[in-house]
């Protein structure tokens, strides 16, 4: 595994802003980290970039530890903070170069790659351009080809497509695909789930400093989302299907809707409890003629997880 | 072979600092100021007193303003350029990114300095043909200007040193400047103020003595104040006959220079060294 965090713990006095976290990652995979404001993602990404250190646990990025190998680390990342400044008087090429140099690259081999980087962020026409008159979008494009300079294995990516408007968060993740597609290991961070829904393998969710789920999108949903929500429409006899349903010691709080011939429950049972219940229900000739279930969407989950953070 | 010694942070630094306007127009006002007071001068002492020549002498009482004025510059600019190196990088939020990347954290805060002294050296070298005007008239040595030069940059490293580091260690460049100003007033003001103190009590205490006694003054402490006062070793290389009076009232015949030098060098290297220290989080603590 490229990514292998072991009890990663950082108390500022008696607060704990990440609590025993535990990671690991496989080589290729894109990673999105999820939690409220304060839930200790950021700060995740700070010890994992080297720049705050922990209480307590290691991490691993591609074998090096943080803790006693940080100069190995840094070459092995490409990290994007979530709020950066840029050198106001460098242009695009010479923001680049300067910190090609600074990872070491030669003259050469950076006036090789500054065009190549620029083109991959769509950034080719404003390569001759002050970096403080490109947009935020573009400048975010920029910081990510800045990350990408020294072609690290592992990206962390703090919140990038945050501050910006629909069309330049489109282009992040399409260049994030991208990157995805060469096989780079992302980690990247964000407060709204169905962002990274759409381009991540593996979601983690962060809640209070400590890892409350962490899988692929269906799994996390499964996780987190609780009670189904199911609603049954019948032919006739909702009586007699009121009381079929009742038996069933998975499902509560039943509603019905006389007038739509409808039944609306909560059921906690699993997928194989449920095949069993509707089995039973044709044996026992209820007549349905539809099933359906309410599908919480990822946004009302993290809703219904972030609660507890802020206590609202 | 080149790529081996450059110094990224240095390159940009000395980009970023030539491409700013204000670095041109404050070496146009203190070149203007120079020639101002050069010019003023010349007319004090040839039009305005009646004699209408230049003696050596008054040459010399040229190049000893002169060299305040720079000296000045030194003590005043050098925190303004230094004290924010780091924090504005913090504020302006590049610093963590320039803290992941491979380069060592002595790289980035000796690029910083080196940058700074540069635009200094800059400065100072810029004045020279108005320096040079002194030696039309005589009374300096070129050996004298030198020294003077060397004097400059050893201080003006130290104090940039010293602003390094309180901009490392400190969040706010406001912060940082003014611990940095401080650490000057007491560098050129506190220190000639402790030593005037302890000459005059060395004094009374050698004049309550008996002459029988034949006390001769021994007075480390007072010399120790002398010797990293930039203002006392100024004065002794103006005027070389006031080394020899310092060290005949502290007791002390070691120059005052020496002293100087070992200060300013250990001071430069305790600075840069707790600079380079801070500058990263240092992985292995908090545990």
């Amino acid at each position: 595994m490229i990514v292998d965090i072991k009890g990663l713990t950082k108390k500022y006095g008696s607060f704990t802003a990440l609590d025993n976290l535990t990671l690991s990652l496989d080589e290729g995979v894109v990673f999105g980290f999820v939690g409220a404001n304060g839930a200790g993602k950021s700060t995740t990404f700070s010890i994992l970039s080297t720049l705050l250190s922990p209480t307590s646990g290691d991490a691993f990025i591609n074998g090096k530890s943080v803790v006693n190998e940080p100069k190995e680390v840094r070459k092995q990342i490409g990290y994007m903070p979530d709020f950066f400044g840029v050198y106001d008087q460098l242009k695009a090429d010479e923001y680049l170069d300067f910190y090609g140099a600074s990872y070491g690259i030669s003259a050469a081999d950076r006036q090789i790659l500054i065009p190549q980087l620029l083109e991959l962020v769509n950034l080719t026409h404003k390569r001759y351009e002050y970096v403080d008159l490109l947009s935020r979008g573009m400048k975010q494009r920029l910081c990510l080809a800045r990350s990408l300079i020294h072609d690290p294995k592992v990206l962390i990516l703090d919140e990038p497509a945050s501050g910006l408007d629909p069309r330049a968060r489109v282009e992040m993740r399409d260049i994030l695909k991208h990157l995805k597609s060469m096989g780079k290991t992302i980690l990247i961070s964000s407060h709204i789930l169905p962002e990274l829904a759409e381009m991540c393998d593996e979601i983690g969710v962060i809640d209070n400093g400590k890892l409350i789920a962490h899988g692929n999108v269906a799994q996390i949903q499964d996780q987190l989302q609780g009670d189904k929500r199911i609603i049954v429409k019948v032919m006739d006899e909702i009586d007699r299907a009121r009381a079929f349903f009742e038996e069933d010691p998975f499902i509560s709080s039943i509603e019905v809707i006389m007038e739509r011939n409808e039944l609306a429950f909560n059921y906690r049972g699993k997928t194989i409890d449920q095949v069993k219940l509707l089995r039973k229900a044709m044996i026992e000739d209820i007549p349905i003629y539809s099933i359906t279930e309410e599908e919480k969407d990822l946004e009302d989950v993290f809703m219904a997880i972030t609660k507890g953070a802020d206590g609202k | 072979m080149m790529e081996r010694f450059s110094n990224p942070v240095l390159s940009k630094e000395l980009k970023l600092r030539f491409r700013a306007f204000k670095s041109f127009s404050g070496l146009m006002f203190y070149l203007a100021v120079l020639c101002i007071f050069v010019t003023g001068f010349l007319l004090i002492y040839t039009q305005f007193s009646g004699t209408a020549f230049f003696r050596p002498s008054d040459s010399f009482t040229m190049f000893a303003a002169l060299s305040v004025i720079q000296m000045a510059l030194v003590m005043f600019i050098t925190p303004g350029l230094t004290a924010g190196a780091i924090s504005s990088e913090r504020e302006k939020q590049t610093l963590n990114i320039l803290l992941t990347t491979t380069q060592s954290s002595t790289q980035i805060i000796i690029g910083k300095l080196l940058s700074s002294v540069a635009f200094l050296i800059l400065m100072l070298l810029a004045g020279l043909p108005l320096y040079s005007l002194v030696f039309l008239f005589g009374g300096v040595s070129p050996s004298q200007l030198i020294t003077i030069f060397l004097f400059y940059l050893v201080t003006l490293i130290a104090i940039g040193s010293i602003g390094i580091m309180f901009s490392t260690i400190t969040k706010k460049t406001i912060v940082s400047m003014i611990t940095t100003y401080g650490a000057m007033i007491f560098l050129a003001g506190i220190t000639a103020f402790f030593f005037f103190v302890g000459i005059t009590m060395d004094q009374m205490f050698l004049s309550s003595g008996t002459p029988a006694q034949n006390l001769t003054p021994f007075s480390p402490i007072s010399y120790f104040w002398a010797t990293i006062n930039p203002g006392v070793l100024m004065v002794t290389i103006l005027y070389p006959e006031m080394a020899t009076s310092i060290e005949s009232v502290v007791g002390i015949s070691t120059p005052i220079w020496v002293g100087y030098l070992i200060f300013y060098i250990l001071l430069t290297a305790f600075c840069l060294f707790v600079a380079i220290r801070k500058l990263r989080a240092n992985m292995k603590t908090n545990r």
